[in-house]
């Protein structure tokens, strides 16, 4: 058994010797609370009325420590806790700037909205086939990504994630939902594989698994190592999970197949992490490489966005229209990602947050509009703005927001991306962004124009109320965009310091290698 | 299975073979084995028990549901790691204590907390599924 260390041995070597303070703690607690209360919530897998009390409780706890991280690393800067005491590079670093951070925080307040959707769309089958644990554990998955500092760390939160999405996407066992579960698992795990094999080449040409000593060290290989077939592998993998074009077709066929809550929560979220985790590769680890590859990127996107709003004008399924409206979404963030600078990164993080909470609420109103009108095809549904006004008056709010129109959250990314384009004299990419929002303009129009405002043949029903476990989600999310569209400058003078740190990651080096640290 | 030679060895080697898991799991950390190999064993008992007696034998001997198993698993993973926020280190380091028992010393830690919970984990995810699987073919 372990031998009482002696006191001859240099431990300041090999570990960490200073205290971890409760701050420091606060980088792996988003991971640590999520896989404690999901735990729990298998153990007591008999009391099913006490899972939606605990998940609930759980997100809102795992909010606030989110937020916490927030305000700590905006004052700090970016915070490192490595596990188990030993140093990086060969300890498992967790390292947290702006950009995770904020990318938490946006993913937890969206979980805590399903989490309280959820009251009335889960039955007891689902909360007996394990929902709410699967929530958790999916929160452990999306946090642990945004959040780590390691790649083959970033992989194994991916495989977290896409395991509880499983668990997510079959609940209900329907065949239509085991086979929107086959598309989505069997490409997924090819983006996955292929993941794994960038990384073990990764891992050969750096000896390195440390994002901060990657891009410490990526300077120094660049003239002889095959950087660039490593970041093409990186872009086509992460491409993959978020949907761009051309391999986006399993997120419209999977996503309008499960529960009203867990394709809003995908919506939100999964897209996002491939975005998020392309932002960190591409402008942090090998910028160099993205200067190359932006022309492909740009085309990818612009192809993305145009492919995304074509389906969405011609699906007439609302949650298939929205399918479609993500896949767009994606294409302006890659644009952004292609453009480069403080204006296209931060363009492309502005944008990611605001269609988190836009395309949750989004899937949540085409829920209750299944509630209301009995389906999801805008062909019969008809008369939702007669049956409940407010409900119609938020649901108009996410259609301006998902368009980009003032004065909602999507109106700010866009302008931030558009000038990028033009600054650059891409005028094509800006035309394209504006095309495409005016696109979704319609889409939504019309989605909007035939199934609220379209009278319901038959004689005239009267208002329904809806229970507000469903219509206080919904309001938080399209008020939140609302506030974040009327009242800007905080989120972006913080996500303008966020992309100004991916860019120049000296401050995200430091806090791995104090000081320079070991070469 | 109807052979009255296996049925009437089967206990014995189960409950061997949970020892030996035991064993297993206590030695894996300096030397080779640990919790997961540990759980792989311990299933394995609970699966030749399943084949001789029934499912629904094992069901009522291991009391608790499988999936509780694994849940019970994982939260002492987690505890295990959570513990070292009280000594101000970070993370998942490993803390030993080591209490006096009738005179013999006993090494305790952080460590073992987390490999037992990978041996719960291990037993209750695939005793779940081991259990279903000789359900279904029973039938």
């Amino acid at each position: 058994m372990a031998v009482p260390t002696s006191s001859s041995v240099d431990l300041s070597a090999a570990l960490v010797l200073g205290p971890a303070t409760v701050a420091d703690w606060l980088v792996i607690l988003p991971v640590a609370w999520c896989f404690a209360v999901g735990a729990l919530l298998v153990m007591l897998r008999r009391a099913l009325n006490l899972h939606p009390i605990i998940a609930i409780a759980g997100l809102a706890g795992l909010v606030l420590i989110d937020g916490l991280l927030l305000g700590h690393v905006a004052t700090a800067g970016p915070v490192t806790m490595v596990m188990g005491r030993w140093l990086p590079p060969f300890g498992i670093a967790f390292t947290v700037d702006l950009t995770g951070a904020l990318f938490a925080l946006v993913a937890a307040i969206v979980a805590l909205a399903g989490g309280i959707f959820s009251l009335a769309d889960i039955n007891d089958s689902g909360r007996r086939y394990g929902f709410y644990p699967f929530l958790m554990l999916l929160m452990a998955g999306v946090s642990g990504a945004f959040l780590t500092g390691d790649v083959f760390n970033l992989y194994v939160w991916f495989e977290v994630l896409l395991i509880s999405s499983f668990g997510l996407l079959v609940l209900g066992s329907e065949p239509e939902q085991i086979d929107g579960t086959v598309k989505y698992g069997f490409l997924n795990l090819v983006a996955t594989t292929l993941f794994l094999v960038a990384t073990g080449y990764l891992y050969a040409v750096f000896g390195t698994l440390n994002m901060a000593d990657i891009a410490r060290k990526a300077q120094g290989l660049r003239g002889s190592a095959p950087l660039m077939t490593l970041t093409a592998l990186y872009v086509l993998a992460f491409g993959m999970k978020a949907a761009a074009f051309p391999v986006n077709f399993w997120l419209p066929a999977s996503y309008h197949t499960p529960r009203v809550v867990v394709s809003a929560l995908f919506a939100g979220l999964l897209t996002k992490v491939g975005i998020y985790a392309l932002i960190r590769v591409m402008v942090m680890l090998f910028p160099v490489e993205r200067e190359e590859l932006s022309f492909v990127m740009a085309l990818a996107g612009a192809l993305t966005m145009i492919v995304g709003v074509i389906g969405a004008l011609a699906q007439t399924d609302f949650r298939r229209i929205l399918g479609y409206l993500v896949v767009s979404g994606i294409g302006s963030m890659l644009a952004g990602i292609a453009i480069g600078g403080p204006g296209g990164i931060g363009g492309a993080i502005f944008y990611a947050l605001h269609s988190m909470l836009v395309m949750t609420g989004l899937y949540f109103a085409a829920g209750i509009a299944a509630r209301l009108g009995g389906g999801s095809s805008i062909a019969t549904l008809s008369g939702l703005y007669r049956k409940n006004v407010g409900f119609a008056a938020l649901t108009l709010m996410l259609c301006f927001a998902v368009s980009g129109l003032p004065p909602f959250s999507g109106f700010w990314p866009k302008v931030m991306l558009v000038k990028a384009a033009l600054d650059i004299g891409a005028w094509w990419l800006a035309a394209v962004l504006l095309l495409a929002g005016f696109c979704t303009l319609i889409a939504t129009g019309r989605l909007f124009l035939l199934a609220y405002w379209r009278d319901e043949a038959g004689p005239v029903v009267d208002a329904v109320r809806l229970p507000s476990t469903l219509l206080a989600p919904l309001a938080a999310l399209s008020l939140l965009t609302l506030g974040i569209g009327l009242y800007p400058e905080p989120l972006l003078a913080t996500i303008q310091s966020a992309a100004a740190g991916l860019a120049e990651p000296s401050a995200y080096l430091n806090s791995v290698f104090p000081a320079g640290g070991l070469q | 299975m109807k052979s009255v030679i296996f049925r009437t060895v089967a206990p014995f080697l189960t409950s061997l073979m949970m020892l030996f898991s035991i064993f297993v799991l206590l030695r894996g950390h300096n030397e080779p084995g640990g919790g997961f190999i540990g759980g792989l064993i311990a299933v394995s008992a609970l699966a030749i028990y399943g084949i001789a007696h029934g499912v629904e034998t094992v069901r009522r001997a291991i009391y608790f549901h499988p999936m509780a198993i694994a849940g019970a698993g994982l939260f002492a993973a987690t505890v295990a790691g959570l513990i070292s926020i009280i000594a101000r280190v970070p993370f998942m380091t490993g803390l030993w204590i080591y209490p006096s028992l009738f005179g013999v010393e006993i090494p305790l830690s952080t460590v073992m907390l987390f490999d037992t919970g990978v041996y719960l984990v291990v037993v209750g995810a695939i005793s779940s599924v081991a259990l279903s699987l000789e359900e279904r073919g029973g039938e």
